[in-house]
């Protein structure tokens, strides 16, 4: 019988989909009959009373949750986020509902030992109920009591082998594509990536002293399937800067429709047999493919990278052997100012253990960022408000044509003083000599 | 100033600003303390392990209070609400 009488959220049951209400009544009901006499440390009905607090917004169309909490693990300032209901004597088993962060494992490998373990864990001292992932990658614990934080982190470090994740103004739990354990055109290998910067930077990670969240993401290739173009602060992206590798027999095997395109992927549909120059040649972005006596032609110069090609036919092209990342900068979603993708940094850098070139860029912007950010303010507005050009002084990069994003888009280009001879002074009765009036 | 004058002098002043002001930014301190953000984040952790500080978070941005002030403190049965 549940705790509270839920109408309304019952009317998202109605419908064809699943919902998240039948997941939550399913294990309220578990709760409550504990098959596995789990001796629970938060109160048995957290589920019933989340469930009630959510039905009690719906009535009351205002939340009943209280912003933000002091409430953390000892010399962590990220990772666990207070939760508080505002309404604790009508819903006692979610007077306190914390969420916990959990770094996730590199490319998501989980055996399911582990899945186990971490859910009895959470069984026992939280609410049972976790989002597999946020959108930063992590395991997200949801709800638990002050008093168990330090047990469920004690229990992961100690016996799991895994840390909190980063949340606040700290570096965000790193997060990377599957790279090379599974995907061929991984350009680096973005686990160890991950891994190692994540180690460097614990410091950043777990005690906030920064103006605003930074994430990194590492994508293996231009495909970029962790968003790191779209999410990360700083996005590092797999690529290569000789030539795709063409296998021309493979090419003429798509034509001659021996080998299904895009990996048999749009098997289901009837799409008529495979058209190399509609399908791949007119969609080349900038138009740098053509088909010369019969063989694939690429002008490389001229591709930007947009994997399409090599996404249809798999079996034919490859990306180049010259491989490294291109290291981009400023992506957010859209909470404050609107969503922004990264601009192009450093066009192209080997990516090799231990990193050294990459994290040193990453701690000058850092200290730039640190120094000059307002509070909230992502680096890809302060970016926006402070010009490219001052990003580059302080990374001491050089311009190139690479970081003009529109030719011709403004007329001006802006010097510093020191970098035109003479400065501003010129002495006009010179100037008068070889130009009058 | 030494290290620990600086502790101190930060303690006193968020006292004071507490009055009117619950939770800092962490460039509130920095400002503060007169200190580049590494300096200052040295001496902010250090007066946190000592629980002379602490962090409070939103989720998504980290402040920092003296201990025992602001509306969360009541929920943890610490200080009476100011509410």
């Amino acid at each position: 019988m549940p705790k509270h009488e839920t109408p309304l959220l019952d009317q998202l049951i109605s419908g064809p989909w699943p919902s998240f209400v039948d997941d939550l009544k399913t294990y309220a009901e578990y709760r409550r009959k504990n098959p596995n006499n789990v001796e629970y440390q938060i109160p048995e009905d957290v589920v019933d009373d989340l469930l009630g607090v959510l039905e009690l917004s719906y009535v009351d169309k205002e939340t009943h949750w209280k912003h933000g909490g002091i409430v953390g693990v000892f010399g962590y300032g990220g990772g666990v986020i207070g939760r508080y209901c505002d309404q604790p004597e009508k819903f006692p088993g979610v007077a306190h509902f914390h969420t916990m962060r959990i770094n996730q494992p590199n490319g998501k490998y989980y055996s399911t030992e582990f899945l186990r373990g971490i859910c009895d864990l959470w069984e026992f001292r939280g609410s049972g109920i976790l989002n597999m992932h946020g959108s930063t990658g992590d395991m997200v614990f949801l709800g638990t009591r002050t008093e168990q934080l330090e047990e469920v982190f004690f229990e992961l470090t100690h016996k799991f082998n895994q840390d909190l994740g980063g949340s606040g103004s700290n570096l965000r739990t790193p997060s990377c594509c599957l790279g090379m354990s599974r995907c061929e055109w991984a350009c680096y290998n973005t686990q160890e990536a991950a891994y190692q910067l994540t180690h460097e930077y614990q410091d950043e990670l777990h005690r906030p002293a920064f103006p605003y969240k930074f994430k990194f993401k590492f994508d293996g290739c231009p495909n970029c399937c962790v968003a790191s173009i779209a999410r990360a602060d700083l996005s590092v992206i797999g690529t290569w800067r000789d030539e795709i590798q063409i296998d021309q027999e493979a090419v003429q095997a798509y034509i001659n429709g021996e080998i299904p395109p895009n990996g048999n992927a749009h098997a289901d549909g009837d799409w008529g047999p495979f058209d190399i120059q509609k399908e791949v040649i007119d969609l080349c972005p900038t138009g740098c493919m053509r088909m010369e006596d019969g063989k694939l032609v690429i002008d490389n110069k001229n591709c930007v990278r947009c994997m399409h090609c090599i996404n249809v036919m798999p079996r034919a092209l490859r990306p180049g052997n010259d491989r490294g990342a291109s290291i981009l900068v400023g992506a957010k979603a859209p909470i404050l100012d609107g969503a922004q993708m990264s601009s192009l940094l450093v066009p192209f850098m080997k990516m090799e253990e231990p990193f050294d070139e990459l994290k040193e860029l990453i701690e000058n912007i850092w200290d730039w960022w640190m120094e000059e950010g307002r509070n909230r303010e992502r680096l890809g507005e302060l970016i926006k408000r402070k010009g490219f050009r001052e990003l580059l002084k302080v990374t001491g990069l050089k311009a190139i044509p690479q970081h003009v994003k529109e030719p011709r888009h403004n007329p001006y280009i802006y010097w510093y003083e020191e970098e035109v001879p003479g400065g501003w002074q010129r002495d006009i009765k010179e100037f008068r000599k070889r130009h009058l009036r | 100033m030494a290290y620990e004058e600086k502790k101190e002098m930060l303690l006193k002043e968020l006292e004071k600003k507490s009055k009117n002001k619950t939770k800092f930014y962490f460039n509130d301190l920095a400002k503060i303390l007169g200190e580049k953000p590494r300096m200052a984040k040295k001496i902010v952790n250090e007066l946190v392990d000592e629980g002379k500080l602490v962090f409070w978070s939103s989720g998504s941005t980290t402040m920092y209070s003296l201990p025992g002030i602001g509306k969360q403190a009541a929920a943890e049965g610490e200080a009476k609400s100011e509410e």
